[in-house]
């Protein structure tokens, strides 16, 4: 036996609403985070990733409300991300309650900010989210902003890069293939984790349980992030808009719309899976 | 991670008044303690100095109350650390605390995730054992990139055994009033929120 492949249900959030989108634009909202979260907690998450997606819009997380109400009702670790720009802002998450924190942009616009992250708080506080497009020459771009600014740096070697600064973890995402449902990119996976020798999450375009599958077997991923299987499974019950803010694009969850491509799964269904094609996850 | 409000968090959950501090008359008039612990080994130690702390965390310990050590202060309740050099610890139970990666099979560190603990046959009976309703290979979050090894003489602290990539290490110890576990039980859901209920409501 071996530590557990990790699946993270991972929840955008804007304002008071649990929001989905593709190429992580165009949000739709799909409900509470909060009715979300528990749960899955309740039914198997290995852990939570909250992250602000309209963070760069107000210039800062605005997450500490939900971290605080999550942090005494579910015990288990919780990353957020969004927005999160000086040491200060770290702190200030971690004392709200989360376990640690995700940074992209303002890594990237200063690569020693995850050294001091790292010193401060620990590297495995400390992790280190990579948006990833591909180029027309096929090469893996990093991305901040939700995808939207372009870097000049390959991914891969940033994820190098990461490492050696200090970060404790790499979350990739590819953005290409998020909220699609087609598939995760398994070879932009593989080219990290031959890289680095710290832990890495994927994220970005499961949309059946065999991507799941697939993804683990090809290469050493430490664990998947998944948003769209997930929240879709749980709003087929859970369609209420009973206190729900008119804030946000309410269009999908008022009319009774599935999303194509995406084959909607609980954590268990899926745990049950993978363990049943030999991949050690906690059920 | 090792978040102080999480435990503080996970204990009021069960109904048990915590409060988190660096007082020693607070320390020393509360029936329980928990050490937690992060960052390394060394900065512990030279905080735990200069707060007048090492000593106080001695005199708890000897008054026979419950005491729990979790990851980073699971480590400091032994003789030494070689993190960042050669470090003491408050040596109460004989071993050292070393770095994975000497491990030429351990390829990923940190060790971070769900891992299954198995249980010591011996200490399964010890009425202190807050582990007497948890199943073998029952799974708790670990994130460390150190690990304890307890001296030959020692070897009966031994609570649970872990493994990670083919390496057996010991991820929990009891010994007398003493219980500490490598694994983060105020962040591994229900079966955590239970060994904690039962280390501090007997």
């Amino acid at each position: 036996m071996s530590v557990a492949f990790r699946i993270i249900p991972r929840l955008d959030i804007k304002g008071p609403n649990l929001v989905k989108g593709m190429h992580l634009e165009g949000l739709r909202v799909l409900g509470k985070p909060e009715d979300f979260a528990k749960y899955y907690y309740e039914n198997g998450a290995d852990e939570l990733i909250y992250q602000d997606v309209v963070a760069s819009l107000y210039g800062r997380n605005s997450l500490h409300e939900i971290i605080t109400k999550t942090a005494k009702e579910i015990f288990i670790p919780l990353t957020v991300g969004g927005g999160i720009k000086t040491l200060e802002n770290i702190s200030d998450i971690l004392r709200s309650g989360a376990d640690k924190v995700c940074i992209n942009t303002a890594a990237v616009n200063d690569p020693e900010f995850i050294s001091r992250a790292s010193k401060m708080f620990g590297a495995s506080t400390i992790v280190l989210a990579i948006e990833v497009i591909i180029q027309e020459n096929g090469e893996y771009m990093a991305f901040t902003e939700n995808g939207r600014n372009a870097t000049d740096r390959n991914a891969i070697s940033w994820a190098i890069e990461g490492q050696k600064l200090g970060a404790g973890e790499i979350l990739i995402t590819s953005v290409d293939n998020e909220g699609t449902g087609c598939g995760i990119d398994t070879e932009l996976m593989s080219q990290v984790t031959d890289e680095v020798s710290i832990p890495v999450i994927a994220h970005g375009g499961i949309g059946d349980k065999s991507d799941v599958l697939e993804l683990k077997k090809s290469n050493n991923i430490s664990g998947v992030a998944i948003a769209s299987m997930f929240h879709y499974d749980f709003i087929t019950f859970n369609r209420s808009l009973d206190g729900y803010d008119e804030e946000g694009n309410t269009e999908f969850l008022k009319s009774n719309r599935v999303v194509s491509n995406i084959n909607p799964s609980t954590i268990k269904k899926l745990k049950k899976y993978l363990s049943s094609n030999g991949i050690n996850s906690r059920l | 991670m090792s978040n102080l409000f999480s435990i503080q968090n996970a204990l009021e959950s069960l109904g048990i008044r915590a409060i988190v501090t660096s007082d020693p008359k607070k320390i020393l008039s509360s029936d329980g303690a928990i050490l937690p612990g992060v960052g390394s080994f060394p900065e512990a130690v030279n905080q735990l100095h200069q707060l007048e702390l090492f000593e106080i965390i001695k005199k708890f310990i000897a008054t026979g109350k419950p005491f729990m050590g979790i990851c980073l202060g699971m480590q400091l309740l032994f003789s030494k650390s070689e993190e960042f050099g050669v470090t003491e610890g408050l040596d109460l139970i004989d071993g050292s605390v070393i770095s994975f990666a000497n491990e030429a099979q351990i390829k990923i560190v940190p060790h971070v995730g769900w891992n299954n603990i198995q249980i010591n046959k011996e200490n399964k009976d010890n009425p202190n054992n807050p582990l007497q309703t948890i199943k073998d290979g029952e799974y708790f979050y670990f994130v460390h990139s150190f690990y304890v090894k307890p001296e030959p003489e020692s070897m009966n602290v031994i609570n649970t055994h872990t493994v990670y990539n083919g390496f057996k290490f010991c991820s929990s110890v009891i010994k007398e009033n003493m219980f500490a576990t490598q694994f983060h039980p105020e962040k591994s859901g229900k079966k955590g929120l239970i060994i904690l209920k039962e280390f501090f409501t007997n």
